[in-house]
This record gives structure tokens, sequence and C-alpha cells, in this order.
């Protein structure tokens, strides 16, 4: 597929593995935020490839992982009380504190795996009679599309369809993981994605204020291998700018039409991240303005639900990068994609998935 | 989940007041919003993410990387 194909080429790969293995004169530590990157990187190995003078830390880049799992009670509850729940598949199998959605399916409940938001709109209008409601899980990627969703909802007058929101803001998770005084990272390279829509401006303060270098990196394995080597150059030389490796899809300005559909239907707010704790301006709540879509306020006593994380369940340690998957004790024993204990090792994105589904000594024994 | 696909726009059209487009993927087309792209026409390539258009590919940034990169590597160098 063009824009993809010519990013997996070996040659243009092993010829910067090269570059940044010469280049580097001590060990560098960089992290990704992005769990498409993450399995990249593992899928290809190019951990691996550059051990000893590159350690890559998975940051907290599966949107799914991130969810607090009060969220997921909340789905769980709208669909026993007779909701269509729309949601990405990604959701599906993540386990609550009293099960999972695929199991509510299984009870007769109506769980609808969407490819997108707008699909839950025409469901909704093609049910008027039933509650439609999105599960809006995501980063700054994702958001757009339910905005647009959201305000076509709005334009047709759907008094049916709602968003259960949890929407998340990556800028403030990266300047809370640079804050943190136990913190390795010494480059990061962003979400491609998350900087298509929004830009790199927000990053700026954050690559000033902690001295980092932060590359607006792509997700095929040249992609990762050029901004790996971006952040490296920079690193050796003790520069710390905001670049740009994903230009094809990147501009400094992000999508402004994107941008202004998201800031219409949303606003910033603290949030809540799994593994991580309140993170202030972390997250995106729906305006005022379209408080009616707000699945909170059409059926309330969802928000009293307190969920507790299991005890055994490290995903926080994973999230902040300070536990490699495969150092859980429970990794591969009593938690696997099969019997999950958290999202990180149900979800596509997640970091335990990464490691289990591409490393043997990750596999069953 | 922030995975976004590269596909060529075929046509574009309105449904029930939403800006769309019949958006080709390796031969199979798809309906994408494209009210997060306002100059966008048939031809354009455009990164698809959740059944919303995220940006227009910049083909000629992606030839120029692809380029300095090959050059890079065939001179033993390296961005």
């Amino acid at each position: 597929m063009r824009f993809i194909d010519e990013y997996r080429d070996p040659q243009l790969a092993a010829a910067l593995v090269d570059t940044i293995l010469r280049r580097t004169r001590r060990s560098w530590t960089i992290m990704e935020v992005c769990g498409g990157q993450t399995h990249c990187i593992l899928e290809h190995g190019l951990d691996a490839l550059l051990e000893e003078r590159v350690t890559l830390l998975h940051g907290p880049g599966c949107p799914v992982c991130v969810t607090p799992l009060e969220t997921l009670d909340r789905a769980l509850a709208l669909v026993e009380r007779g909701a269509v729940l729309c949601s990405f598949g990604d959701m599906l199998r993540v386990p609550g504190s009293r099960g999972d959605l695929l199991g509510a399916r299984a009870r007769g409940g109506e769980v609808r795996v969407v490819y997108s938001p707008f699909d839950a709109v025409r469901l909704a209008a093609e049910r008027p009679a039933r509650p439609v409601v999105f599960l809006a899980v995501g980063f700054e990627t994702t958001a757009p599309a339910v905005a647009a969703a959201t305000r076509w909802a709005h334009a047709r007058r759907l008094e049916n369809f709602f968003l259960l929101a949890s929407h998340v803001r990556v800028p403030p998770a990266l300047e809370a993981i640079a804050a943190a005084p136990e913190s390795r990272v010494e480059a990061f390279l962003s979400a491609g994605h998350v900087c298509t829509v929004m830009g790199t401006g927000e990053y700026e303060p954050i690559a000033r204020r902690h001295h980092l270098p932060i590359v607006a990196t792509g997700f095929e394995p040249v992609d990762l291998l050029e901004g790996i080597a971006m952040a490296v150059a920079q690193l050796e030389s003790g520069a710390a700018r905001v670049e740009i490796q994903y230009r094809r899809a990147v501009r400094p300005g992000g999508n402004p039409a994107a941008r202004a559909l998201v800031e219409e239907v949303f606003e910033v707010v603290d949030r809540p991240w799994r593994g991580i704790g309140v993170v202030p301006r972390g997250g995106l709540a729906l305006r005022d303005r379209y408080a009616a879509f707000d699945a909170l306020r059409a059926f309330p006593g969802l928000a009293s639900d307190v969920a507790r994380e299991p005890a055994e369940c490290r995903a926080g340690d994973v999230l902040r990068g300070a536990l490699r998957p495969p150092a859980c004790p429970e990794f591969g024993r009593t938690c696997t994609p099969e019997h999950p204990l958290g999202a990180p090792m149900v979800s596509s994105e997640g970091a335990c998935a990464a490691y289990y589904h591409h490393r043997a000594a990750g596999g069953p024994t | 989940m922030c995975l976004a696909v590269p596909g060529r726009v075929c046509e574009l059209y309105q449904e029930a007041g939403l800006r769309v487009a019949a958006v080709e993927f390796g031969g199979v087309r798809r309906r994408v919003c494209i009210e997060t792209l306002p100059g966008v026409a048939a031809g354009s390539w455009v990164l698809v993410h959740a059944g919303v258009a995220l940006q227009e590919l910049d083909a000629r940034a992606a030839e120029e990387s692809l380029r300095l990169l090959a050059e890079a590597a065939r001179s033993g160098g390296g961005s």
C-alpha cells in the first residue's frame, strides 16, 4: 500500500540502525507513547537491534489501557439498563470489575462493534426507540471522528444517541511522566497520528522545561528508526527541540478543521489515567451545548460507581514505563490474552500483549 | 487504536447533511467523513481513522524523505 510499504524497506532500515549505532557515544533512554509503535518495535525486533545503545521504554500509548475501570463498569451498567452499546472492538474483552462487554453480550445485552462513531449515529437513526450509546475512548486521533459524529447527531436532532466519553489528551501525560522525579526518559517519540490532528505546538513547552528532544514519529519500521535517529542526533549534540519525522502526515499546526471540530464539541478537563492518576488537563468532556448527548446525564446513577483495580495487576507500572511486561510475576502465567488481568494484556495495542505475541519468552511455555 | 490507513478519494457527496467521500483502500471502497478537510478533492490521498479523514497526505514530503534516506543509505552516512 502506498505511503506504507516504502517505510518497510529492509535496506533503509538497516542503514538507519547502522547510523544510530555509530552515532551513539553513550546509551540513551527513549520513550514511545503509542501502542502501534510499541507493537512495531517488538514485532520487528527494533529494540534488540539497538540494544546497549538505545533503551526503548513503552509509555502509556494505549487509550484502551489508560481508560479507568469505572468507564468500563459504566458501559456494562448501560448494557444492563437496556442501552445498545457501540464500541470499537478493542474494548470488548477488557476486564471491568464485574466482567467484560463480551460477557454482557453473551448474557443477552446488545453490544455492537462499530468501525466508526458515525455507524453508531446511523444505528440510532434507524432505531429511534432504543438508546444507543457510543463508548468514546481514544486519544486526540479519535476525537475528531467523535466530535463530527456528535455534531451530526445534533444536526439530525437525534434524541437517542449518547456518548460515554473518556477521551484523553497525550501532551499532559508526557508532562506528568517527564516531571516525575524517578523518570528515566531522555527523549520522547510522540505519537504520529495524535500530532496529525493536533500539530506539535503543545510539545514545545515540555521539550523546553525538561530539556527533552521530542520527535513526532510514524508507525512503520523505517519511520521509527528515523525518529530514533533524529532523537539520538539531538541527544548527542545536547539539543532539545521538537521535530517532525512523520512529515507526510504531520504539519506543525496539525489539521485546523479537525482541531476546530474537537474544540466546538469538547472542553479540556482533568482526567484520571489508569496507572498515572489524575492528569491535569488530561482529558476531554462534552461542552454544555452538547450535554444532552452525555450518557452520564441521561442515565443518572452511573457516575457514583467506584471501581477498585485488581491488586495483582501491575498495569500502572507498565503504563509508566517503570516495569517491563515480562518482569511482571503474573505475565504469561496467571495473565494471558485469553485470561487477562488487565487491559495491557488484551488490548491490541497493549504493551503486555506486544511482548506476549512477539517474544518467544513471553509465549506459553 | 490510533491506526490510520491511507486511501484515495474517489467521489464526494453528502449523507443527511454530512460531507462524506467514497475512499478506496487497496480496492475496497468505504464511506469516510471529510468535514475535517474542507479543500479535499477526488484523487487526493487521505489518512483515515475511525471513519474520518485526519489529513491529506503530502506526497512530495514522502518522496523527499525517502530520497534523503536512500541517499544516506547509499553513502553509508544516515540522516
